[in-house]
């Protein structure tokens, strides 16, 4: 059989006005499936790209690895640094005084019109690959295989700290009370195996900040957060790729009773629709 | 003529307490001095312990590895680099090395054991250490199989041991090749310990498993000639022409091993001043907090003086050696701390540019700590001072008449046994042959 000779020298370009939308639409697929972003919150950071890869949104839930995936989305704009949260997880899980679980950094601008500081929350990520879970020589650490919390099983731990510089976001301290090496356990311990849905900094934060919920369920205001086109989300060292579980958004207060209301996302232009 | 039938002591060169009891004045004091050091040591270190670490060390959630993890390092890399250079000689049948096996491994031995009297003051809880390591074991953790692989390395270079007094040389070869395999495997898993931590960038990367097996070859090769050229001072019948030859061999590649890590370090510096996350550990090691700890004792003391010294000696200077090599242990142990040290003072969110994360974390061994580390130090010198008096300078019996039923191999020099009628070429073939 012959072909046609195709001389692509000579071949004029056809421009990208003849692509189809559907065209378009498939071919980003493709790329988001190599990269991996396709799966949304799963792989690690800006899943509001979901949104466009995927008009349903129900068969990425199976991706998230866990059932309930248990995910903080910290909105930094409302943060003002009061430190109940601090207080709060203090009180509930323990913490002496020379360790914290959780913490507000603070970070400082010149120049800029509208802010000239932001806080930023953080505590434990719970990575998906963790890399204190890896590194642990006696398993003394470990992801829930339900829940996805990365816990610890005090009586193993052997002191040797090597989590603790694992630990690319500094989340755990060595307490001398607990002869181990303690961390937030998304207040596992203390609340939500008793029952309770919000870890005690969440539900102590004034300003809706912190947002604690289950990315596997697309009603929960977590999955709401972070599946927003119009929000940029992201996650804190990327490039470590260990997965975390801990969202980042700049957030508005409009955004939050939008989906409070159960509203449709609407985006809040200038004029305030 | 049996071997059982020869004096067991004789045999393996065991003076006893006797030869301690006859050492000079002047010995016993260095000696009890070094032994106060580890009583001391021991007892503020169980202080510590009681007390609770936190409380009386200086690391902190974000330095948690002080100058116990740098000294543990020190012992282990030392105990590995005795390990791989006399291995030249009795595993791989370096002729000239060969002398130098029976101390370089009691050495190694000794080492390790300091290595872990350091770490058992370090690990919050050393017993629960004990049963988890066993009946909960994480494959995936590079400390797990350090601290596993460390363990059958000592056990390995025991028994080795054992058969270098007993002079079963086959067995000792094949013990020694045990024992080296798993020292590097264990060793560069030390490496890889620091070297498969995401969060550290200046210790990320496969750089440093590499490292620790050269940086090892190069401590073993100035440890056994600082312990060799001590014992010189302490005995100079221990220094005869096959040891001579044997200085001269250690030296020449010890001098190389100093040439390739000073090519290592080069690259390390250089590569680390062009990356971001990096340059603020390097710039600190130029000319920040640890810039006399770089120049002067990782740089000079532990490389360019005695590269300089032991060129100059042409191995054969024995004072010369003792000096650059004492030196070089120093510098040594400086090189250790600033690897753990300066990988741990950039905070992880720096890069974040938050306030908390500006500035390098300072750090600064407390008492207890330093004295924990002496400890296993002191504890390490003792051990040396009292095995040169009560093994005889580690010497085969050349001196002494030859006992019945033995000989002076031609090959290595030592004390052979020969069994019931069987020829001296007989003999010769069976303890040098693997199988």
């Amino acid at each position: 059989m012959n072909f046609p000779k195709i001389d692509l020298d000579r071949l004029k370009n056809e421009g990208t006005s003849s692509i189809t939308n559907k065209e378009r639409r498939n071919f980003l697929k493709l790329g988001f499936a190599i990269t991996g972003v396709y799966a949304g919150g799963k792989i690690l950071s800006l899943s509001s790209t979901f949104g466009i890869a995927h008009a349903s949104g129900t068969d990425f839930v199976e991706k998230f690895p866990y059932n309930p995936h248990y995910s903080m989305v910290i909105r930094q704009s409302l943060c003002i640094d009061c430190e109940k949260c601090v207080d709060a997880c203090n009180k509930t899980n323990h913490v002496p005084e020379y360790g914290y679980r959780t913490r507000i950094l603070t970070r400082k601008y010149q120049g800029q019109l509208d802010k000239k500081v932001e806080f930023i929350p953080v505590l434990c990520n719970h990575c998906n690959d963790a890399p204190c879970v890896r590194a642990c020589p006696t398993k003394a650490t470990y992801k829930d295989a339900i829940t996805g919390i990365v816990r610890m099983d005090s009586k193993k731990c052997i002191g040797c700290k090597t989590c603790m510089l694992a630990c690319p976001y500094d989340a755990r301290y060595f307490s001398a009370e607990r002869h181990a090496v303690d961390k937030c356990d998304f207040c596992w311990e203390e609340r939500l195996s008793k029952g309770e849905t919000q870890t005690a900094c969440s539900s102590a934060c004034p300003t809706g900040a912190r947002t604690f919920g289950n990315l596997t369920d697309p009603n929960n205001i977590v999955f709401k957060l972070v599946h927003q086109l119009e929000e940029s989300v992201w996650v804190l060292r990327p490039e470590d790729g260990t997965k975390p579980n801990i969202f980042y958004m700049k957030g508005n207060m409009l955004s939050v009773d939008n989906i409070l209301k159960g509203q449709k996302f609407i985006y809040s232009g200038p004029s305030g629709s | 003529m049996n071997r059982s039938t020869v004096d067991i002591a004789k045999r393996w060169g065991y003076h006893g307490i006797d030869a301690l009891k006859k050492a000079s004045p002047g010995y016993f004091m260095i000696m009890g001095f070094f032994a106060l050091l580890t009583l001391i040591g021991a007892a503020v270190g169980v202080h510590g312990m009681i007390t609770g670490y936190h409380h009386v060390y200086n690391v902190s959630r974000e330095i948690s590895w002080g100058i116990l993890i740098s000294a543990y390092v020190f012992c282990v890399v030392t105990s590995t680099g005795l390990c791989i250079i006399s291995s030249i000689g009795h595993v791989f049948g370096g002729e000239a090395f060969m002398p130098i096996a029976k101390r370089a491994v009691f050495m190694s031995i000794i080492f390790m054991l300091g290595g872990f009297c350091i770490i058992f003051f370090d690990i919050e809880n050393p017993f629960r250490m004990a049963i988890y390591n066993v009946i909960s074991p994480n494959l995936s953790s590079n400390m797990w199989w350090m601290g596993t692989l460390y363990g059958a390395y000592l056990v390995f270079m025991i028994i080795e041991y054992y058969f270098l007094l007993e002079q079963n040389h086959s067995l000792s070869r094949l013990m020694g090749f045990f024992g080296l395999v798993v020292g590097i495997a264990a060793h560069s898993n030390l490496g890889a310990v620091f070297g498969m931590l995401h969060g550290r960038p200046f210790w990320y990367g496969p750089y440093l498993p590499i490292y620790f097996i050269f940086s090892a070859g190069m401590s073993g090769g100035c440890a056994i000639m600082f312990v060799t050229t001590l014992a010189w001072k302490i005995n100079p019948a221990i220094m005869n022409l096959r040891m001579e030859r044997a200085m001269k061999a250690v030296c020449q590649v010890t001098i190389f091993l100093i040439s390739t890590i000073i090519f290592f370090t080069i690259w390390k510096i250089v590569t680390g001043m062009v990356s971001h996350d990096k340059s603020l550990v390097i710039m600190s090691l130029v000319n920040g907090d640890y810039s006399v700890n770089f120049w002067v004792f990782d740089i000079f003391f532990g490389m360019v003086l005695p590269l300089f010294l032991l060129f100059l000696s042409r191995g054969t200077n024995y004072n010369m050696i003792l000096w650059a090599t004492g030196l070089m242990m120093i510098g040594i142990f400086f090189m250790r701390y600033d690897i753990v040290i300066p990988g741990q003072m950039v905070s992880v969110y720096h890069a974040l540019g938050v306030e908390e994360g500006l500035d390098i974390i300072k750090y600064k061994p407390s008492f207890h700590e330093i004295m924990a580390t002496l400890f296993g130090l002191s504890l390490i010198c003792v051990a040396y001072l009292a095995g040169e008096k009560m093994l005889n300078g580690h010497q085969l019996e050349k001196h002494e008449i030859v006992p019945e039923g033995g000989y002076i191999c031609p090959g290595c020099g030592a004390i052979h046994f020969m069994q019931e009628g069987e020829s001296e070429q007989d003999a010769m073939k069976r303890q040098h042959n693997i199988w």
